[in-house]
C-alpha cells in the first residue's frame, strides 16, 4: 500500500495553559477531499496551521508521501506541495490579480510572461481571469478563487482550505465546492475545514472530527450521516429546533417606497422598499452583501436617514450590528460600562444625568447570570471574553431595553455551532414575547432556518417571496435571476 | 481591582522618569563643565527652597499649566486632538485685557468675573473655527488648531503695537490692568485666585468623568466613536464639538488668569509655551483631572527651578527641556509596554 499523501501523527500543541491539540493524527489520502469538522476552538485551524508551517507543534511529526519532514515555515510547506487558503482574504486589494499572484509565488514581474502564467494557473480551476483586474473590484467569489489560484500556482498537490465558504453567497459556495471536486481529477487533494455539516457530507470522501483538540471520529463519509457527525462534533445531540409560535401581533414597521443613500463606498443603498412587519415575527432579509441590506437595517434602527419614501417604526428599537469588536462593544471597556452604554438614558441607574455605577453593576451581574455569560464578573474587560460570550452580552443589552423592534445584522458571524443555535433561540424567544425581529444573515441556510418570512434585496429593491419558496429559489432571486 | 494600588503603580513610571531625567540633565551639565550639583541644588531651591519660591514662583506657574492641561485632557478623552491651546490661551488673554482695561470704574465683584468670562469665551470662539471646519468640511482639528496658534501669536504682536498698546505708544505692551480687574491674591505672594479655579475645575471634571452619563459617553466617544454612536445612541459629533469648545474655554480662561493674576498686562511671548507644555502635562497625567494637578505642579516646578538655575548658576533655563523630554519618552514607552501586556490578554485592568 502506498503511504498517505499527508500524515500528521501525534500532534500536540499548547498555548500557555490551553491544550489546543492533544495527540492528533490526521491522514489525507491521494485524490480525496477530506473534511475536517469541529466547532470553533476545536483546533481545526491550529492543526492546519501546523501542517503549513505557520505554527511549530510541541510534539508529533508531519510526513509527506511517507517521508517525515520538518515544516518550519510556509515556504518549506510550499516546496512540499502544500498550499493553504485562509479563512480571510490575504490578497492586496489595491493591486491587480497578476501582481497578487506574483507576490504569492515569487514569479518575476515580467508582464507578458506573467500574463500567460497567471492565465494558465487560473484555467486550472476553470477561471477565465483578467490578469490586470484590480482585486478590490472582484466579487467575494472571485477573490476566493484568486486565493485558490495563489495556493495552487506553485504546483501544490495538497490544498488546505480554512472555512472557505464562510464569506460566500450560497451560489458561490456551491461553485467553490465543485471547483474543489474538479481539482481532485487534476491530482490535487484537499482538506476542507468547516463547521457546516451539509457541506462536509455533500462533497467530502472522508471526514475527521475534532472536539476540544482531540480526534473523536475519523472515517468515510458514506459510513456516517449528518446526525451522527453533529453528535461527534458537539459531544451531545444538537438542540431540537425551536417551535414556531407565530402570532399576528401589532404592525411594528411600515415602509412605503423607502430609499436610503448608500453607506460607505460600495453597494447600492436602498432604492425601493415597501413592507410591513409585525410584532411576534422574525423577518429575514436575504441579500448578497452590498445590495442595500445594510442600509435598510440601519434605517430601521434610526442610524440612516430615508432619502425618499417613508417609514414608521414602533419604539424602542434595539440594534445589534454585525461587528462585535468595533461597533457592538467597546473592547477596552468593562462589561458594566458596555452595558451602561447600550442602555443610554433608559437605564434606571441614570437620574438627572448622574450615573449610579453600583446599581448598574448589580443589574449587569444579574444579566450575566441570566444569559449564562462566562465572565469573571461585571468588571471583566469585554475584549477578554470569547466571541460567543461577547455576543451574549450584546444581545442581553439589546433585549434589556424591552424593544418593540430588534434589528440584527449578521449576528452569528464567527460563532460556533452551539453559540449560533443559542442566538437563534434567543431571537425566537424575543419574537415569541412579541418583539418584531428583523434579521439579515449572510448565510442563507441559517436565515431560512430562523426566519418566519423572507424578503430578498437585490440592487436596493426589496421583494417578498411566497412562503413556499425553496432555498434554491431564494438563492437565484438573490443573484437577480428572476423566477 | 485594588484601585488604590493601581493608582500608586500608575505613578511609578512618572516618578522613575523624573529621577532619570534629572540624572541625564546632571550628567549633561557635568560633561559640559558645569557644577551639576550646584545647578540641581539651585533648581531645587527655585522650586521648593522657600515658602516664597513655592507660593510666588512654583504655584503661579502651575495655574495656567493645570487649567490648560485639564482642557486638553478633556478634548483628548473625547478623541479630539486640540493642540491649539497656545492660541486659545492668547485669544483669552487678548479679550481679557480688552475687557479689563475698560473695567476701571467697575466694582471688583463685577470686573473680575467679566474678565474671566471674556477670556473663557474668546478661547471657545478661537477653537470654534476648527470645530466648524472639522464637522462641515472634515478638516482635521490637529492641523487647524495648530495653525491657529500662529495666527493668535501674530494677533497679539499686532494688538500690543496697535489697538491695545499702552497709552504712551512706546512699548509693545498693553497698559496695566486697573486694580478692579485684577484677581485677588494671597497676601504677600503672587498666588492668585486662579489656583482655586484650577483646583475646582479639576475636581468638577473628575466628578463629571466618573459620575455622570455625559462624562461616560464622552469617554466612550473617545475610545470608540462608532460603538458609542451605534450602540449607545450618542451624538458623537456633538460630543466632539462640546469637548473641543470646553477645552478652548479652559485655555482661554488660563489666558485671562495670566493677565489678570500674574502679568497685569498683555505682551508678546506672554506664554512661555504653556499651551504646548500643557499637552505633556495632560498626557503624563493619562488625561486624569486629579493627576493633572500633580503633573502640572511637576512641570511648573521644573520650570521654576530652571529659571532659578539660570539666575544662580548661569545655566540656560531651556536645558530643563531635556528633563521634560526624558519624562515624556519614558512614560510613553511604559504606556506602550502596558498596552502590550493588556493585549496579551493579561486583562491588567480588571
Amino acid at each position: 500500500m502506498t503511504p498517505p499523501l499527508l500524515q500528521l501523527s501525534g500532534i500536540t500543541k499548547r498555548f500557555g495553559p490551553l491544550e489546543a491539540l492533544r495527540d492528533v493524527t490526521f491522514t489525507l489520502r491521494e485524490g480525496e477531499i477530506h473534511a475536517l469538522l469541529g466547532e470553533n476552538g476545536a483546533g481545526k485551524s491550529t492543526l492546519m496551521n501546523i501542517a503549513v508551517g505557520l505554527l511549530p507543534p510541541d510534539a508529533g511529526t508531519i510526513a509527506v508521501n511517507g517521508a517525515v519532514q520538518a515544516v518550519r515555515n510556509p515556504l518549506a510547506a510550499r516546496r512540499l506541495g502544500i498550499g493553504m487558503v485562509h479563512q480571510h482574504f490575504t490578497s492586496i486589494p489595491a493591486l491587480t490579480v497578476m501582481e497578487n499572484i506574483a507576490l504569492a509565488t515569487g514569479w518575476p514581474l515580467r508582464r507578458q510572461e506573467l500574463h500567460g502564467r497567471v492565465r494558465a494557473a487560473a484555467a486550472e480551476i476553470g477561471w477565465e481571469v483578467d490578469p490586470e483586474a484590480l482585486v478590490q473590484e472582484l466579487s467575494a467569489g472571485l477573490k476566493q478563487r484568486l486565493e485558490i489560484v495563489k495556493a495552487l500556482a506553485t504546483n501544490a498537490r495538497i490544498l488546505l482550505l480554512d472555512e472557505p465558504s464562510s464569506v460566500l453567497s450560497p451560489i458561490d459556495a456551491e461553485l467553490l465546492l465543485s471547483i474543489i471536486r474538479g481539482l481532485t481529477t487534476r491530482g490535487v487533494s484537499s482538506v476542507l475545514i468547516t463547521h457546516k455539516l451539509a457541506e462536509a457530507t455533500s462533497v467530502a470522501d472522508r471526514v475527521t472530527v475534532l472536539r476540544r483538540g482531540q480526534v473523536v471520529h475519523a472515517g468515510a463519509i458514506s459510513q456516517t450521516d449528518v446526525q451522527a457527525l453533529a453528535i461527534h462534533m458537539l459531544g451531545e445531540p444538537p438542540p431540537a429546533p425551536i417551535p414556531r409560535t407565530r402570532t399576528g401581533g401589532d404592525v411594528s414597521i411600515t415602509a412605503a417606497n423607502l430609499a436610503v443613500e448608500r453607506l460607505g463606498a460600495g453597494g447600492s443603498g436602498v432604492r425601493d422598499a415597501s413592507f410591513t412587519a409585525r410584532g411576534g415575527e422574525v423577518l429575514g432579509i436575504a441579500a448578497v452583501e452590498g445590495n442595500g441590506e445594510r442600509e435598510l437595517l440601519r434605517a430601521i434602527a434610526g442610524l440612516a436617514r430615508a432619502s425618499a419614501g417613508r417609514m414608521t417604526v414602533a419604539g424602542p428599537v434595539s440594534f445589534i450590528p454585525e461587528d462585535r469588536t468595533t461597533e457592538a462593544l467597546i473592547g477596552e471597556f468593562t462589561l458594566t460600562e458596555n452595558f451602561v452604554l447600550s442602555q443610554g438614558t433608559a437605564g434606571p441607574w441614570v437620574r438627572n444625568g448622574w450615573l449610579d455605577w453600583p446599581q448598574a453593576a448589580r443589574r449587569c451581574a444579574d444579566v450575566i447570570r441570566a444569559f449564562a455569560v462566562q465572565a469573571p464578573g461585571p468588571r471583566a474587560i469585554a475584549r477578554s471574553l470569547s466571541g460567543g460570550n461577547q455576543q451574549r452580552m450584546v444581545i442581553a443589552g439589546a433585549l434589556e431595553r424591552k424593544p418593540a423592534v430588534l434589528v440584527a445584522e449578521n449576528i452569528t458571524r464567527g460563532l460556533d455551532f452551539k453559540a449560533t443555535s443559542e442566538v437563534h433561540a434567543r431571537l425566537r424567544e424575543a419574537a415569541a414575547a412579541g418583539v418584531c425581529v428583523v434579521l439579515h444573515l449572510a448565510d442563507l441556510d441559517e436565515l431560512v432556518e430562523v426566519a418566519d418570512r423572507i424578503l430578498v434585496m437585490v440592487n436596493g429593491v426589496l421583494t417578498e417571496l411566497s412562503p413556499e419558496a425553496t432555498r434554491i429559489e431564494i438563492g437565484r432571486r438573490m443573484l437577480g435571476m428572476v423566477g | 481591582m485594588n484601585r488604590r494600588t493601581g493608582w500608586f503603580v500608575s505613578l511609578l513610571p512618572g516618578a522613575a522618569a523624573l529621577v532619570i531625567g534629572l540624572l541625564v540633565l546632571g550628567l549633561g551639565l557635568a560633561l559640559s563643565g558645569y557644577d551639576a550639583v550646584a545647578a540641581l541644588a539651585a533648581m531645587w531651591r527655585g522650586a521648593f527652597g522657600s515658602a516664597d519660591a513655592i507660593l510666588s514662583s512654583l504655584l503661579p506657574r502651575a495655574i495656567p499649566l493645570i487649567l490648560i492641561g485639564l482642557g486638553v485632557g478633556l478634548s483628548f478623552r473625547a478623541g479630539a486632538l486640540n493642540i491649539g491651546a497656545e492660541g486659545q490661551f492668547y485669544a483669552g488673554a487678548i479679550m481679557a485685557t480688552w475687557v479689563g482695561l475698560g473695567a476701571a470704574a467697575w466694582p471688583r465683584a463685577l470686573a473680575v468675573p467679566a474678565v474671566l468670562a471674556a477670556g473663557l469665551t474668546a478661547g471657545m470662539l478661537w477653537v470654534a473655527v476648527p470645530v466648524v471646519l472639522r464637522l462641515r468640511f472634515g478638516v482635521l482639528e490637529v492641523i487647524s488648531t495648530l495653525l491657529l496658534n500662529f495666527v493668535a501669536e501674530a494677533l497679539v504682536s499686532w494688538m500690543v503695537v496697535g489697538p491695545l498698546q499702552e497709552t504712551k505708544h512706546v512699548y509693545p505692551q498693553s497698559d496695566l490692568l486697573p486694580l478692579a480687574a485684577r484677581l485677588p491674591q494671597l497676601a504677600g505672594t503672587r498666588l492668585h485666585l486662579g489656583g482655586i479655579l484650577a483646583l475646582g475645575l479639576a475636581l468638577t471634571l473628575w466628578v463629571f468623568g466618573r459620575k455622570t452619563l455625559a462624562g461616560f459617553q464622552l469617554r466612550a466617544t473617545g475610545v470608540n466613536p462608532l460603538a458609542a454612536k451605534v450602540i449607545g445612541g450618542v451624538n458623537t459629533r456633538r460630543v466632539f464639538a462640546a469637548a473641543l469648545l470646553a477645552s478652548g474655554a479652559c485655555a482661554g480662561l488660563a489666558g485671562a488668569t495670566e493677565v489678570s493674576g500674574t502679568t497685569y498686562a498683555l505682551f508678546q511671548n506672554l506664554s512661555p509655551g504653556y499651551g504646548f507644555t500643557a499637552i505633556a502635562v495632560a498626557l503624563l497625567a493619562r488625561l486624569d483631572p486629579l493627576a493633572t494637578i500633580l503633573t502640572g505642579l511637576l512641570f511648573a516646578a521644573l520650570e521654576a527651578g530652571a529659571s532659578a538655575m539660570q539666575r544662580e548658576a548661569g545655566i540656560p533655563a531651556v536645558s530643563v527641556f531635556i528633563v521634560e523630554a526624558v519624562i515624556i519618552i519614558i512614560v510613553l514607552l511604559s504606556d506602550v509596554s502596558r498596552r502590550k501586556a493588556i493585549a496579551r490578554g493579561a486583562g491588567a485592568e480588571s
